[in-house]
């Protein structure tokens, strides 16, 4: 193929403006007939869908709103949210504009059309840069040769995609989709089909924030949420921290049996023991405020989570029966730390005439919190956003009059939980999501920063 | 003093002790002492799982008639399970969930944390941030904007659509700890394969894969295990009767037809925990590592 050697050089220019105008064109240029084929695959899938959803044909005057297909619609919906709503006309209700189908479907739309735009930008350049090489006397390639080529350079971006793709759908468009939600007015007074859902800003932000109800329920459930996230990390440790030392003194008959017993609440599924303990402390039938009463401790039944004038009790109750679920975890960890201190350690400090209380608090203290402070952080998380234990104990319970749609037991999740599923506050839901998630976050990339891992990347 | 040098942590204490030493009289108190705490705490930790197992062997129904050691043991709710339940279709649901997560997610974290660790590419760090910021998104929000997006699509009742909602969901935290593991593996391992000429899926699945085994067993296990006891994900996801999981099954029963049916949903939870628990119990090494392992990668 001499064409391009002698007679004029045709610059990169061309072949890459081809292919930007039809995908695949500039490799066919370029007489690389597989490359071509394969973008021009995506580009067919592309248009085919486009209008193969769409309604191209109708012989009207062309609106994105009844003839786009999915991607010319979908955009279109995303921005409008919609424009008419369901009516009552003499032949019955109209159709009217679904507002958070439209808004999911222009997600999906533009989050597909982001991921081919990869694919364009991939093609284009490739175009440009082969004709630009063959400019310079470089040597031909067969699309055949190219993909193994490919292979290797690319081999990180091939294994990764599958995995991406799924991210990119099932994770990051719910994120993106709750962020937008947080800026709409979409609730029980304002659902689809029925009605159209608007942009309205930061409205809910202010809302919440605003000193209103949903102020105090908010501060409210906050300062809750970090009481029980510290105490529970705090305690759990502590009474782990204890139980493993002492299983650790060489006077402990048994150790292995009693360690697997302690991991028992632990290795218990969550669920199956909150629900047991929300049976056993049930005002009604329980057999705990029943004990109370036979022995005669409390003269009536005590309704610990349903209680809504000692709402401190039902607090209690959820710490202490979540350092029963949290605490042989810490121990467990302690205890592999503890076998690994070196035994010197402790003998040079008995040379030395340390107390017993001495050794503990120089030596074994310091060496197990170097290696279990990074998951002190995890744990005050993960409580921060528990919510199996408030739910399946108390539902959030006992009632709080002062709060709206939360009780006095309530984490911001399981709140959370309420506004969405239960009251269909989906924006305020949404934007509480944004609180969880901006709050959690400061923790963690704080926690992060202190951490080598960061650095290591 | 005495009573002191009995509280110290000895180094190696879990490991059996061949001679044990005569106690002087004294620490024989601080034994007594010790095994008495341990005793106790046991108590609080067993008592509760002996009282639901009690209660799943009483007879009656009522959540007031059960006791922890019924006089006449009755194995009939363990039949009513299956009998007047759907408990049975529950498990196969929650099965089935439970190993789609566990192999997507096995598969996805092995070749991801491999390429992360090992193969140098534009966007790797881009990457690696990413999925930090992701996995603090947690997985709990996700699901309520999942829940609004299949409920648009009528996508909703999908049992394959959870446990994909679950692996993309736990992707994040995967891939880390996987990355992080594979990090530790020596390097010189691939390179000499690579001289050897092998490619880099042959250094994949030869070298580096069999190595990966204990962390893949952590992921392993706890991706198998967590749809048994997820239940805010398939509460929004899952509505129909026969699309149920466990978890959700016990949930209903106990918070719907409390007064009775408590025995049955006993018998039921001592069903969901029985081989969950004997597996954490066996496994219990694995896990533990497994788990500070994440933590120190972030």
């Amino acid at each position: 193929m001499g064409n391009n050697a002698q007679s004029g050089k045709l610059p990169a220019l061309v072949p890459g403006l081809a292919s930007a105008l039809v995908w695949g064109a500039g490799q066919l240029i370029n007489r690389q007939a597989g490359k071509a084929a394969f973008f021009f695959a995506f580009f067919a899938g592309l248009v085919g869908w486009e209008i193969a959803s769409g309604n191209y044909y109708a012989g009207m005057e062309f609106t994105p709103r009844s003839n786009g297909g999915f991607f010319v619609k979908g955009l279109w919906g995303l921005f409008t949210l919609g424009t008419q709503s369901r009516q009552m006309t003499l032949t019955g209700l109209t159709e009217g504009d679904n507002s958070v189908t439209l808004l999911a479907s222009g997600l999906i739309a533009l989050l597909v059309l982001a991921l081919l735009a990869v694919v364009w930008i991939w093609g284009v350049r490739d175009a440009a840069a082969y004709r630009a090489a063959l400019n310079l006397g470089g040597a031909r390639e067969s699309s055949a040769a190219y993909y193994r080529r490919l292979w290797d350079s690319a081999f990180a971006y091939i294994m990764l995609s599958p995995g991406l793709v799924l991210v990119v759908f099932m994770s990051v468009l719910p994120v993106l989709f709750v962020i937008l939600v947080a800026f709409t007015n979409y609730n029980r007074d304002n659902l689809p089909p029925k009605n159209l859902v608007e942009w309205v800003g930061f409205d809910n932000f202010g809302a919440i924030l605003s000193g209103s109800a949903w102020t105090d329920t908010f501060l409210g459930v906050l300062t809750w949420t970090f009481v029980f996230a510290l105490l529970t990390t705090v305690a759990s440790y502590a009474l782990g921290f204890f139980q493993a030392v002492l299983l650790a003194n060489k006077k402990v008959r048994f150790p292995r049996v009693w360690r697997s017993i302690f991991l028992l609440p632990w290795a218990v599924p969550a669920i199956v023991s909150a629900l047991v303990f929300r049976s056993m402390f049930n005002g009604q039938f329980g057999p705990i405020s029943q004990w109370l009463v036979d022995v005669g401790l409390t003269d009536e039944r005590i309704y610990w989570f349903t209680d809504a004038s000692n709402p401190n009790l039902a607090r209690a109750v959820v710490l202490l029966i979540n350092l029963w679920l949290t605490f042989p975890f810490f121990m467990a960890l302690v205890g592999g730390v503890l076998t690994n201190i070196d035994a010197s350690y402790y003998e040079a400090a008995r040379m030395d005439g340390a107390s017993a209380f001495q050794q503990l608090r120089h030596i074994t203290l310091p060496v197990v919190h170097k290696t279990v402070a990074p998951l002190l952080i995890l744990s005050f998380v993960s409580s921060f956003n528990n919510f199996g234990v408030v739910y399946f104990l108390t539902e959030g319970g006992p009632d709080n009059a002062d709060y709206r749609f939360a009780g006095s037991t309530d984490l911001l999740v399981t709140w959370l939980f309420k506004l969405t599923f239960e009251t269909q506050l989906y924006n305020i839901g949404a934007v509480m999501s944004l609180f969880i998630f901006l709050i959690v976050g400061t923790i963690s990339v704080w926690n992060l920063n202190r951490s080598k891992a960061i650095r290591e990347l | 003093m005495t009573a002191k040098t009995a509280e110290r942590p000895a180094p190696s204490g879990t490991a059996t002790t061949p001679h044990r030493r005569k106690a002087p009289r004294g620490e024989g108190l601080t034994t007594v002492l010790i095994h008495l705490e341990l005793l106790v705490v046991a108590a609080v930790v067993v008592f509760p799982l002996l009282w639901v197992v009690g209660a799943s062997l009483s007879p009656g129904d009522g959540l007031g008639e059960v006791s922890p050691f019924p006089s006449e043991a009755t194995i009939d709710h363990y039949a009513d399970l299956f009998t007047e339940t759907d408990y049975g279709r529950w498990y196969l649901n929650s099965l089935y969930v439970a190993v789609f997560n566990m192999v997507g997610s096995v598969v996805l974290a092995a070749i991801c944390g491999y390429v992360f660790s090992r193969v140098k590419f534009k966007g790797r760090k881009a990457g690696l941030l990413s999925i930090l910021i992701l996995q603090m998104f947690p997985a709990f929000l996700a699901a309520i904007a999942v829940y609004m997006l299949f409920l648009n699509f009528g996508l909703l009742d999908s049992l394959t659509g959870l446990a994909l909602v679950s692996i993309a969901g736990a992707l994040p935290y995967n891939i880390w700890l996987m990355k992080g593991y594979t990090d530790n593996l020596p390097a010189s391992l691939d390179e000499a394969a690579a001289i050897d000429g092998a490619g880099r899926l042959t250094i994949f699945a030869r070298i580096i894969l069999p190595l990966m085994r204990p962390m893949l067993t952590f992921v392993a296990i706890t991706q198998f295990t967590l749809p048994w006891m997820d239940f805010i994900l398939p509460r929004l996801v899952l509505q129909s009767a026969e699309k149920q999981t466990v978890a959700l099954g016990l949930f209903n029963m106990i918070s719907s037809e409390y007064a009775n049916s408590y025995t049955t949903f006993a018998a039921g939870a001592v069903v969901l925990a029985l081989p969950i628990t004997i597996l954490y119990i066996v496994l219990q090494r694995y896990l533990v590592t497994g788990a500070s392992a994440g933590a120190e990668k972030g």
